[in-house]
């Protein structure tokens, strides 16, 4: 199944949660955001959203600025 | 001293200096700067997770002191991408603060005002604690504190610039206009650029280049730590009038002939 993240097209497996999509990608949960066509997916669904074929997904952290 | 707190909305902070976190070298650098500077708030921006390869984020290093984060929407050209920006900040779960920026020029990133002024609108609705960057422009910090603002960030210099407070007179313009915070945001450059803003009567100064863009940055945020606190005090002290003319401070009678 084909889905963009951060630009980028990656072929991930079917029935992923959005949980298991950053377990796919070895992504610490405590620091992250996360918003799927263009809207947010909130932590406490992480869990039970499952991924679409075409989603485009946002994974988002702080990093230092001004 | 002691009772002088800083308060923007529901907190309250000792320091009147916030500092970023961008444009160090290393994140040890960044970690020991903030610590001399004193600084209890630091500003952070939101970005893209590297996702190839795990890295240690901002927020691991971050963790290791105590200060309170205050996200922007650095590198926003739009309302709709601040907003954006903004609502996943929040997501995070750190602060529902934002240091709101829409830019509207890239050479000088001076913010596009009306686009600020309707993100503004939006994320004060939603319950955010909007900290606008803006102009030295007072009828914009009206507007800006009559939306619900809890403060107003008139720049002094443009971001990076290290030029000071280009325009003291608008800075005070906006310190009789607005009962709200102001807290100059960008263009400061050394000590005496900091402590001339806090002797103004502003709430406080935020900076990022000026110290991590100094030859030593740990010194410099040192300097601008005492320098908030002097121009804080000097204008709590209050300044003597200036005068055209001479006023000796020795007395006049009992000269010897």
């Amino acid at each position: 199944m084909r889905i963009k993240v951060n630009g980028k097209e990656y072929d991930v497996p079917e029935g992923l949660t959005v949980s298991n999509l950053l377990d796919f990608f070895k992504i610490n949960k405590n620091f992250v955001a996360v918003e799927r066509n263009k809207e947010i997916v909130s932590k406490k669904d992480w869990d039970k959203a499952i991924i679409c074929e075409g989603d485009i997904f946002e994974i988002v952290t702080f990093v230092g600025g001004g | 001293m002691s009772e002088d707190f800083l308060v923007i909305g529901d907190k309250k902070f000792k320091s009147r200096l916030f500092v970023g976190t961008g444009k160090y070298s290393t994140p040890e650098l960044m970690l020991a700067a903030i610590e001399a500077s004193g600084a209890e708030v630091v500003t952070v921006a939101l970005r893209r997770m590297s996702i190839e390869g795990q890295q240690r984020t901002i927020l691991d290093y971050l963790s290791e002191i105590k200060c309170t984060i205050l996200p922007n929407t650095a590198g926003c050209y739009t309302a709709e991408d601040a907003i954006r920006t903004a609502r996943l900040a929040r997501e995070l779960g750190l602060s529902n603060m934002v240091k709101l920026e829409v830019i509207g020029d890239q050479k000088t990133l001076f913010p596009d005002n009306e686009a600020l002024l309707e993100a503004a609108k939006v994320l004060v609705k939603e319950g955010f604690l909007v900290l606008p960057y803006t102009n030295d422009d007072p009828v914009m910090a009206k507007k800006l504190e009559d939306i619900g603002c809890v403060a107003v960030m008139p720049l002094g210099a443009p971001i990076g610039s290290g030029l000071g407070i280009r325009n003291p007179y608008n800075i005070k313009i906006i310190l009789e206009t607005v009962k709200v915070p102001v807290i100059v945001d960008a263009g400061v450059g050394t000590a005496s650029d900091a402590s001339f803003a806090m002797e103004l009567g502003c709430a406080g100064v935020l900076m990022n280049t000026g110290i991590a863009g100094a030859k030593d940055p740990i010194k410099m945020a040192k300097a601008m730590k005492l320098a908030v606190e002097a121009g804080r005090l000097a204008y709590l002290a209050g300044r003597i009038p200036k005068k055209l003319y001479a006023s000796a401070s020795s007395p006049m009678d009992n000269l010897i002939e």
